[in-house]
């Protein structure tokens, strides 16, 4: 595979615009960034921190590619300006497994094939692991409801039905 | 690891997880999207703001103050690097830049270029264009004697030996008119105890793969990389030198994976444009849309199906009529080839001796229309399954016994004379009938909310003759790696090609590594759409694999090793070579036979290589007092032959079907003078976990496909093809009312509830 990703590639601001520095946890490490008033976390993930797990697809907070969680709360990357998260704590999926590790939510979509293109995943993966905290056995009601936020174009919606029940039992039986 | 000592059993026809499963679920798998370049310069596209106009003056004057621009590129620019800027698969119609006039609303007609892509938008919308407006026409069955013609003269690639007779054509909006006629429909017409007429039309409605359309283009002046999200990584190669001017190997055309595709991102789509600014500017280019502007790249056709048939006194159809307008929008694409080959199918998968049929490729004042999963199939069954009920219902015959009395078997020729093979319509059908316990007395419900059940069939040929070629690289530790141009845009093909590899060399599927489309190293692949991947390039991969075997077993025999001697792959290398060294490559190269359709009948006795089928049927719920309807149970059975990887065909088909779920009852361009008015996903409302049925059945029927790699054919369009008509077949069970036109929204069932009560409503 001779695809990479060959320059981090930051953004250059050429109009006079103020930037603001702030400092946040991104997945479990302390960090500082210049941001401009008007950059969403969005680029801030992607032009600073080479973070392209969250996606910016729809632009309007619609579609769910661009979940972020800050604070353990999900939001939508591309409405949400960078500045906000100065001083909070922001988890996307790249801190999701540990190291190798994969996350139980991370081994049930694989395990039951819950995605195709894999272009929505990471925000599906993001909002399961919210679900779950909140609800650790959710009946297809709740977890249809809860995801009803997120798009995916593959339309994999059963296979994600069965994979969240089946992190659930995952994270059961880690916790038991 | 090693292909003579371990095996395995059966690579094929193991649902293997998906090989990029991991680097998809950690946010690491590779798009275009998220690629950068150093001195990267981001596009941004003015757009005409009229659907028909000549081009007059472009001021980019104030635009030009706005700090940050590099450099606005218009027409001028574009033609000193590209003298003929225009392109397309079936017609060199579509410019670079808009040149003389502007065909539809949101053409593109300059481009902003600056590193912040912050600032190139800002800059865009200060660009002023004047425009002297024309007249223009939308709708497909006008444009077929309009007087305002969208495009002076036809001007076919030459591609296409069935295009060549459009060249130099003028003053018309038909890009390609298919014929066929097979018996005497005339005559069958005009003895017919019962004669049944209905017209049917489609909505425009577009793919929304949720990784817009991307590219990006670097170049030396000498040579040219374009990192694009394709599905015909070739095709753009091709094209790409022949604007140029370039021979082929001066392109190279990269793909990592695609955030979905559906038939959208085929052929030229943002990669001309890139290409040509690179050269302007001698840096790199990206344009990366966003979602809004999907909307004005592709879409699907809308079309007007007018159907006519015969039928006898016990219900058997004599003759068939088909009239099909394809509404193509400003730019052919690959309009024309869905106008064909799907045109060839309209009168679906039934045995019928006098078939006519007229298929209309129509340029109109509207964004483009081409390949959307089912290459113009979903628009056809539409109408002809709707049909079918209505026949049925009329003549007082169950819509199963009618669709088993009229059925197109193996053995018998289709209406192109070609007869079919390993086509299980019947078992489809069948298998639909007995999930659906079509005989069990079924619960209608009480009023206002009642129930009711329907189905449908629908068949595909596939595109042919298309070509692909594969290379296997066994290296000397024995691993293997694959090189071919299939795209992987979630439909899993890295894996089931891997699988076919695996299975020929006997080594687990996992190990295989598979290298996408980079057209410097995979070798040639018409393109990943129509379902063709897994029979055309899974053969090529088979025979490659096969070619490296082959020779693994003469390098066995030339370090001594008698035959079956099962020796370790490496130690076959360490003996040759006296150290880890060399490599076996195994090619293969793959096209159906085919015969072309003659021009005046449309007959040809080998039309195509495989048939698809597709069944669904339906379970409903209609609140008579809001016209909502719910989907209870939907169930979609197909023939894919023998599946590769039975997991992700399951999955392909139960998302096909959810997709054409949008397109049946939800989804819709809406236009005003030309301008879509819902360019959103706040307005245009694609399915999400609240629509599905609530339950849902996928099932392949037992299937071998004769001449397919391991009894293989394709599976990523069956899904969709009965889905429309079956909900609305289940809507006349269930109601009395019979919708004609998608999509199929709460508004028209309502109205046409009340309208079946009351004779009539004000809307």
């Amino acid at each position: 595979m001779q695809f990479a990703l060959r320059e981090a590639g930051r953004s250059r601001i050429e109009m006079h615009i103020r930037k603001k520095t702030i400092h946040f946890q991104l997945n479990g490490e302390l960090v500082s960034a210049e941001v401009a008033s008007h950059q969403n976390l969005i680029e801030l993930l992607q032009n600073q921190f080479d973070l392209f797990g969250a996606r910016e697809s729809c632009g309007q907070g619609l579609c769910g590619c661009c979940t972020v969680l800050v604070d353990d709360r999900s939001v939508s990357g591309c409405l949400y300006l960078a500045s906000f998260v100065d001083g909070t704590s922001v988890q996307t999926v790249e801190g999701l497994a540990d190291g190798q590790k994969l996350d139980p939510v991370q081994e049930a979509f694989i395990e039951t094939g819950a995605f195709q293109c894999g272009f929505c995943t990471p925000g599906f993966l993001l909002m399961t692991k919210q679900l779950l905290d909140a609800h650790p056995d959710p009946n297809d009601d709740q977890i249809c409801h809860y995801l009803s936020g997120n798009l995916c174009r593959c339309a994999s919606y059963p296979e994600i039905i069965r994979a969240v029940k089946l992190a659930a039992s995952k994270r059961e039986k880690l916790s038991s | 690891m090693m292909p003579t000592t371990v095996a395995p059993s059966g690579q094929v026809g193991r649902s293997v997880p998906r090989l990029e499963a991991v680097a998809k679920v950690t946010g690491r798998a590779e798009y275009v999207h998220h690629m950068r370049l150093p001195r990267m310069l981001m596009g941004k596209i003015v757009r005409s703001t009229v659907a028909h106009g000549r081009l007059k003056n472009i001021d980019l004057v104030e635009a030009l103050k706005v700090p940050g621009v590099h450099r606005i590129v218009t027409r001028d620019d574009i033609v000193k690097v590209v003298p003929h800027p225009y392109y397309g698969p079936a017609f060199h119609d579509q410019p670079i830049l808009a040149i003389d006039k502007v065909r539809y609303v949101g053409e593109p007609v300059a481009v902003v270029l600056a590193s912040d892509p912050h600032v190139a938008e800002q800059a865009a919308q200060l660009v002023v264009v004047d425009y002297e407006e024309l007249p223009a026409v939308f709708d497909e069955v006008e444009a077929a004697d309009s007087l305002v013609v969208v495009h002076d003269e036809l001007k076919p690639a030459g591609t296409f030996p069935d295009l060549k007779h459009l060249h130099g054509v003028r003053d018309t909006n038909i890009a390609l008119d298919f014929r066929l006629s097979r018996g005497n429909p005339d005559k069958a017409f005009a003895e017919a105890d019962h004669l049944f007429e209905h017209t049917f039309r489609t909505q425009q409605v577009l793919h929304v793969p949720l990784e817009p359309y991307v590219s990006i283009a670097e170049t030396n002046g000498l040579s040219m990389t374009i990192h694009t999200a394709s599905q015909s990584p070739s095709f753009v190669r091709l094209e790409i030198a022949r604007l140029l001017g370039w021979p082929e190997n001066r392109v190279r055309v990269q793909v990592p994976f695609l955030g979905g595709g559906f038939g959208g991102k085929l052929y030229i789509k943002l990669e001309a444009l890139v290409a040509a600014l690179a050269l302007i500017v001698m840096r790199p280019v990206k344009i990366a849309l966003p979602m809004e502007e999907q909307f004005y790249t592709l879409t699907k056709h809308a079309s007007t199906f007018r159907i006519k048939s015969a039928v006898s006194k016990d219900g058997r159809v004599t003759a068939r009529e088909c009239e099909i307008w394809w509404n193509g929008g400003a730019y052919a694409d690959i309009g024309p080839r869905v106008s064909q080959k799907s045109g060839f199918t309209a009168p679906g998968p039934y045995d019928i001796d006098n078939v006519k049929i007229a298929s209309y490729a129509l340029y109109t004042n509207l964004p483009p229309a081409g390949a959307l999963r089912g290459f113009g199939i979903p628009q056809l069954v539409w109408a002809y399954e709707s049909h079918s009920d209505l026949i049925a219902r009329a003549l007082g015959i169950d819509p199963l016994a009618f669709r088993r009395k009229n059925l197109l078997r193996n053995g018998r020729p289709q209406a192109t004379g070609t007869v079919v093979q390993d086509m299980g319509a019947d078992a489809c059908l069948e298998r639909v009938a007995a999930l659906m316990q079509w005989d069990s007395p079924f619960d209608r419900g009480a009023s206002p909310v009642r129930r009711g059940r329907g189905i449908a069939i629908g068949f595909k040929a596939s595109i042919s003759p298309t070509t692909s070629v594969a290379v296997v690289n066994v290296s000397a530790d024995g691993s293997c790696t694959l090189y071919c141009g299939t795209v992987d845009m979630g439909q899993g093909s890295d894996t089931a090609l891997a699988q076919i590899v695996a299975e020929v060399l006997n080594i687990p599927a996992e190990t295989v590594r598979v290298v996408h489309s980079d057209t410097d190293v995979t070798p040639y692949d018409m393109a990943t759409l129509g379902s063709r991947s897994t029979f055309h390039m899974g053969h090529a991969v088979k025979f490659a694999a096969e070619d490296a075997r082959q020779k693994l077993e003469a390098l066995a025999a030339e370090v001594g090793l008698p035959p079956g001697s099962n020796q370790p792959t490496r130690e076959l290398f360490l003996r040759k070579y006296k150290m880890q060294a060399g490599n076996v490559i195994g090619m293969g190269s793959f096209i159906p036979p085919y015969t072309s359709p003659d021009h005046y009948t449309g007959q040809s006795d080998n039309i195509t290589p495989f048939w698809m089928v597709g069944a669904t049927g339906v379970e409903l719920e209609v609140d008579t007092e809001t016209g909502h309807i719910r989907i209870l149970k939907m169930i979609n059975v197909a023939d894919v032959g023998r599946s590769i990887n039975p997991r992700i065909v399951e999955t392909q088909l139960s998302g096909a079907a959810i997709m054409q779920l949008g397109f049946t009852t939800t989804e819709k361009m809406e236009f005003e003078a030309g301008q879509v008015t819902n360019a959103s996903l706040a307005d245009y409302k694609i399915p999400g976990f609240l629509d599905l049925p609530a339950t849902i059945i996928n099932e392949v029927i037992d299937s071998h496909q004769h001449n397919g790699p391991f009894g293989a054919k394709g599976v990523g369009e069956s899904g969709t093809f009965g889905v429309s008509p079956a909900i609305a077949n289940a809507i006349e069970d269930a109601v009395g009312v019979r919708i004609t036109s998608l999509p199929i929204t709460p508004e028209a069932v309502y109205l046409a509830v009340r309208a079946s009560r009351s004779g009539t409503i004000e809307n």
